[in-house]
């Protein structure tokens, strides 16, 4: 079977692109908290939703409503209603981190498909069978942490179906489980859907020299030639002893395009693509690219050569866990 | 080097130099009229910019000897042509060609930001919501003109392909086809 394409919209405009491109599957989120991609001017209002999912399934596309931050104690409403409207809209599936959430799901939506969110961090597995045989999990999404042989094991235990990135900003951490950018500023992809929040993040540009500022840290300067990156704790420039440098992991993206043939092999069912935050020109070429490239790998033609190093953060890529590399 | 995120054109500076005389009061009266035109058409835009709908946003095309000073103004957007240094809560600079390009779905902001060909100063938020909005109303600028411009639309269109032609610098939405 052909590898399903999981590809972002944060906008309307971005979820036609998408489809338009060949994206199997696009995945998305409501304006507010309960995504992890809060961003200004993104994401979806009710009626969008609806509009959104009426186009992708008049296309053969599916969508994934991600509701992947962690509800807070006394709100628990607004992630219901979130749920609750994603089955309205008629979501294929809702992705899902949070276990009461997932419990709320189960009990009251039983017939929405839950897929788990890359949030919950689920990287074995005995908590995968858990997710599926307590709430009923289809899908898990693998966090960046695995590697190719590793996540041919996890397969190799469980009926859940699998979906890995392959394109698209790091989260090096295991998700969910960043403190990075709650330290810097009080906020965090896990509680607000927002790592190093555009509120906090200041640019100055003196004679050419880029310095980034996120909650009054300057966390990395690039002289004029230099790429910018984008202004993560984690990809941040520090110093520590007697080194400076990016201590955690260097500025650049996740391209594991090459690695398709063997993320199949290991049982893979979907490969997802970052960039929620990303435009509709994004999204139409990455798409573009990966679709063609699994429909080569399943016609056993050669896989085309990939146009997307422009696109990414550095303007470098790296096969991140799935290789192994990393300091 | 960072690449560019793809070769934009600069603005010739042999055109560009006449523009330092150019009188930018009906420049500023024409543009608050257009993006007008352009909020009826697009109210999604708006709403889509949330709190950031009343903020002043200073659009510097930085091959162009003016910058524009933008107030989206909760619907009612008036547009301010200037030589002067000026600010706003956030400044967004580029060639003129990456900004339109950027507006008309050419090139990936986050992209144009990387290959530094993209500069957001004062309120990152405030530059992103505007951004994303833009980016999700699918303007086409050329268009919009020409729906202003009555028995004038054809001709105008053809100019504005021309243009687009010998300056590639992107002046309507590219065509989008649908691949599957
Ligand atoms: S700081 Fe880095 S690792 Fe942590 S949540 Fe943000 S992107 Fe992920």
């Amino acid at each position: 079977m052909v590898m399903e394409i999981v590809c972002p919209a944060g906008t309307p405009a971005a979820l036609r692109a998408a489809v338009k491109a060949g994206a199997h599957t696009v995945y998305c989120g409501f304006a507010d908290e309960t995504n992890a991609r809060n961003f200004p001017g993104l994401n979806f209002d009710r009626e969008e939703m609806r509009e959104g999912v009426a186009f992708a399934h008049s296309h053969g596309s599916k969508v994934l409503v991600a509701i992947n931050t962690f509800p807070r104690a006394g709100d628990e409403a607004i992630w219901h209603r979130a749920v609750s409207d994603a089955e309205a809209a008629g979501a294929d599936a809702v992705i899902l981190a949070d276990v009461g959430l997932l419990d709320y799901a189960a009990r009251y939506h039983p017939g929405l498909r839950r897929h788990l969110s890359v949030q919950a961090a689920a990287a074995n597995a005995d908590v995968i069978n858990f997710y599926a045989e307590t709430f009923g999990v289809r899908r898990v999404v693998l966090p960046r942490v695995l590697s190719v042989p590793e996540i041919a094991a996890i397969n190799a235990e469980t009926e859940v179906e699998t979906e890995v990135f392959v394109f698209g900003g790091l989260c090096v951490m295991a998700e969910g489980r960043c403190s990075l950018s709650s330290y810097a500023t009080g906020k965090s992809p896990n509680m607000n859907g927002v790592c190093s929040p555009a509120s906090h993040v200041e640019y100055h540009d003196e004679g050419g020299v880029l310095d980034a500022k996120l909650g009054g840290y300057t966390i990395h300067r690039v002289a004029k030639d230099e790429p910018a990156p984008y202004p993560t704790l984690c990809k941040g420039c520090f110093s520590a002893g007697d080194k400076t440098g990016h201590l955690f992991e260097d500025p650049v993206s996740l391209n594991a395009e090459h690695l398709i043939p063997q993320l199949k092999k290991a049982g893979v069912t979907a490969l997802k693509i970052e960039g929620r935050q990303r435009s509709r020109s994004y999204v139409a070429q990455v798409v573009g690219n990966f679709r063609a490239a699994v429909d080569a790998l399943e016609a056993g033609r050669p896989m085309p050569e990939g146009m997307l190093t422009r696109l990414s953060e550095g303007q470098a890529t790296t096969a991140g866990a799935y290789m192994k590399v990393w300091r | 080097m960072p690449q560019p995120a793809t070769t934009i054109p600069i603005f010739p500076p042999l055109f560009a130099a006449p523009l330092r005389t150019l009188p930018l009061a009906p420049l500023s009266v024409a543009l608050s009229l257009y993006a007008r035109t352009v909020a009826k058409t697009h109210p999604r835009l708006f709403r889509r910019l949330g709190e950031h709908a009343h903020k002043r946003y200073v659009l510097d095309p930085t091959d162009l000897p003016f910058a524009i000073l933008l107030e989206p103004n909760g619907g009612a957007p008036k547009v301010h042509v200037t030589r002067r240094a000026v600010t706003g809560d956030a400044r967004i600079a580029g060639s003129l060609a990456a900004l339109l390009g950027m507006v008309h779905g050419a090139y990936d902001g986050d992209a144009l930001f990387f290959s530094r060909d993209l500069m957001v100063e004062g309120d990152t938020g405030a530059a992103l919501a505007l951004r994303n909005a833009v980016d999700d109303a699918e303007l086409d600028l050329s268009q919009e003109a020409a729906r202003l411009s009555g028995p004038l639309a054809r001709p105008l269109q053809k100019i504005f392909a021309l243009a687009e032609q010998r300056t590639g610098v992107s002046l309507s939405r590219p065509e989008e086809t649908t691949a599957w």
